[in-house]
């Protein structure tokens, strides 16, 4: 009588995506969850903007230029690019009302004359930024009359004037840490702190909805608990992983479009990489961890209790890799607590950003976070399959590993 | 047939399963009663797999009970539960794809499902924004949702109202008669005893009686219900029956032990010797009165075990 014409064998795999893909679609429902990611978008974008305010923009200089000068304006234009000051130079023919600007501020320098000598008519005094240019500038021209009058070849000379540099031997040298990659590592810190933070927190109230809601005991007459949890994880996992990449494509874009980070050495594509793939390895530890702790409740209020010890955790290596690393990024503790499972996700991709880590660190931290999740998964599996049909008190995690 | 073998469950020190045994056929209704904590949910939880036993042994068709064929049960359990925020509809179709269904046949069960218990409508509410009744029918549908061959319900006509009692029975008597076998506990007895073919009354975690009902009326105690003549003129002349109880003109009387199969024809003709009789009835005792019996039996074996341990 076996009349089983519309069932059919249900794998593990179809059960997990099942289960995952309802997580998916719940959370991406979820008003809460967009008005999150959304909040997160505009932080990073707003942040990469004052950033810009406040460092990118240094105020545009204007230098005017009278008209039978303008054959220095080429030179000006490379002296200021050279010395990092951004210019904008305008040619004009009447002096006197030049002058005038200069008085009203207009203009930051008249240039009037540069040969045989070099003046600028200045309101009070000359902006320090554009004084060591033109003193480039002049010494410059001064040499180029010197050698010409000497029969030499000025540009050969300038040339190698240019190429010669001192070669600096450091015995104890320091990362280079320059305010960019400074920026993006705040930002990383902050990004997979708040997002493990959140993700983490969905897992256990998923966990504990499922068990306050006893709608548990009808899924697992049908699925088994660890498909049952790996769903979830994964599925969370998986909207955790898009509003990750969201939020990091879009600070990237920001700082690309901004031109944020042109004058600084920070790989800026590298750096959002790895914090995607350490958000993958600490999401999938937190997960594990949180996933078997929450079945040992069964209800939402209890779910606070279970979360504080690892938020505790989560704090330390966060505060450490955001108050110290960007300032000593070889300090020993954020150097030992960016190999530790746990606590690697939330100082190393800190360290990459700031661009202070040797490729076998990073590959170090890797391999003992990756050599920690198969012994989480057994453990979780346990505790979860035993702790999450049991409903009333919290259970002990003793009973919940031994199998009560 | 769904067998159960043997089963025996300890929690600590207490016993909730002793040796439990019996099955259910395929096309009948079992009705499986007894009081709080005798161990009627422990045992359909142990059905399902969501419990294991610590002995003994479910069969279905004469093997052992796998996940493939608990796939194929439509479970009620006894703490009701639904995802609170999901829509009622797509939680159906959920359900019913965990249990295999492919995506077309998981929606068109739901529609069916909906339909058949009068939910139609509050297919796109979420389920905790549903009044009670209607939160019990979807639990209804979420055990229904998936076309299962065997059915196991722990308490399904709890909290339902009248309309949705009827429902409720005919969808067990057609499940019933398409030859899935129907498992069902209540505390309702009198509809236990209108729509079960078989019952079973679990006492302290054993099956204290199983059979159909008639065969379980018929063992107990003969009474008969006379109406006629005051007890008091004529039960002196038939001393193999005591007088239970009367009611005005009627006269409830039970043949004690040592009585003889000729004792109702004693009965009448000692009444009518003492005046006209209107009424002579066999009684029957209700499931009501057979599981007092039995229950109230269990706890004096009970009191009397713990005066002597």
């Amino acid at each position: 009588m076996s009349s089983s014409s519309v069932h059919s064998e249900l794998g593990s795999a179809a059960a997990i995506r099942l289960i995952a893909g309802r997580e998916v679609r719940t959370r991406a429902m979820s008003k809460s969850f967009r008005y999150l990611t959304i909040g997160f978008i505009l932080a990073v974008v707003l942040g990469g903007v004052i950033i810009n305010a406040v460092t990118g923009s240094q105020d545009v200089k204007n230098i005017a230029v009278v008209e039978t000068s303008a054959a220095a304006i080429p030179q000006i234009e490379a002296a200021a690019a050279a010395t990092g000051v951004t210019v904008e130079v305008t040619t004009v023919n009447d002096e006197a009302a030049a002058s005038e600007q200069v008085r009203s501020g207009d203009f930051d320098v008249l240039v009037t004359t540069t040969t045989p000598q070099v003046t600028l008519v200045v309101k009070e005094s000359l902006d320090p930024s554009l004084t060591s240019m033109f003193a480039a500038l002049t010494q410059q021209w001064a040499l180029v009359d010197a050698i010409t009058e000497l029969g030499g070849d000025p540009a050969k000379v300038t040339a190698d004037v240019g190429a010669a540099a001192p070669q600096i031997q450091a015995l104890e040298p320091g990362p280079d840490v320059d305010a960019g990659q400074v920026a993006a590592g705040y930002i990383a810190g902050i990004l997979l702190f708040m997002s493990l933070m959140t993700t983490g927190q969905y897992v256990a109230q998923g966990v504990v909805e499922e068990k306050s809601s006893r709608v548990v005991e009808l899924l697992l007459s049908a699925v088994r608990p660890w498909q049952l949890m790996g769903g979830k994880v994964l599925g969370i996992g998986l909207v955790g992983l898009a509003q990750m990449t969201l939020v990091v494509g879009s600070g990237a874009a920001t700082a690309l479009a901004l031109g944020l980070v042109d004058t600084s050495s920070v790989n800026i594509g590298s750096a959002a990489a790895w914090a995607l793939v350490w958000f993958i390895i600490g999401f999938t530890c937190y997960a594990l961890a949180l996933a078997a702790l929450a079945s040992l409740v069964s209800r939402q209020e209890d779910v606070g209790g279970v979360i504080a010890p690892f938020s505790a955790l989560m704090v330390i290596p966060y505060i450490v890799a955001i108050s110290i690393a960007p300032w000593d990024p070889d300090n020993p503790l954020v150097v030992w607590l960016s190999y530790i499972p746990f606590c690697s996700p939330l100082v190393m991709p800190v360290r990459i950003a700031l661009g202070a880590v040797e490729v076998w660190e990073i590959g170090l931290a890797l391999a003992l976070s990756l050599a920690v999740i198969p012994a989480l998964v057994w453990l979780s599996g346990r505790i979860y399959s035993n702790a999450v049909l049991q409903t009333g008190s919290r259970i002990r995690l003793k009973d919940a590993l031994r199998g009560a | 047939m769904l067998e159960l073998d043997a089963l025996n469950k300890r929690y600590g020190p207490v016993r909730a399963l002793r040796d439990l045994t019996f099955e259910v056929r395929p096309g009948e209704i079992f009705g499986f009663v007894g009081s709080n904590g005798a161990g009627k949910s422990t045992a359909m939880r142990i059905v399902l797999g969501v419990l294991a036993a610590d002995s003994g042994q479910v069969r279905w068709d004469g093997r052992a009970l796998d996940g493939a064929v608990r796939r194929r049960i439509g479970y009620m359990p006894e703490e009701r539960g639904l995802y609170p925020k999901m829509k009622a509809g797509e939680q159906l179709t959920y359900l019913a794809r965990l249990h295999g269904l492919s995506p077309s046949a998981a929606t068109a069960a739901m529609q069916e499902w909906t339909d058949t218990l009068g939910i139609a409508h509050r297919r796109d509410d979420e389920v905790i924004k549903l009044s009670l009744g209607n939160q019990q029918r979807v639990q209804l549908a979420a055990a229904l949702v998936h076309n299962p061959e065997i059915l196991v319900l722990d308490e399904p006509f709890s909290g339902l109202d009248p309309v949705a009692v009827d429902i409720m029975s005919g969808v067990l008597r057609d499940r019933a008669d398409h030859g899935v076998p129907v498992m069902f506990s209540s505390h309702q007895l009198d509809l236990v005893e209108r729509l079960c073919d078989r019952v079973g009354i679990i006492g302290d975690g054993a099956m204290v009686a199983v059979g159909d009902l008639d065969t379980l009326r018929r063992t107990e105690q003969r009474r008969w219900a006379i109406v006629g003549p005051a007890a008091e003129r004529w039960i002196g002349a038939v001393p193999a029956a005591r007088v239970i109880r009367t009611d005005g003109s009627t006269t409830i009387v039970e043949a004690t032990h040592g009585s003889g199969p000729t004792l109702d024809q004693d009965l009448i003709s000692a009444a009518l010797a003492a005046g006209p009789v209107h009424e002579f009835t066999v009684m029957r005792p209700t499931l009501a009165e057979l599981y007092r019996d039995v229950v109230s039996a269990e706890t004096t074996v009970h009191t009397d075990a713990g005066v002597s341990a």
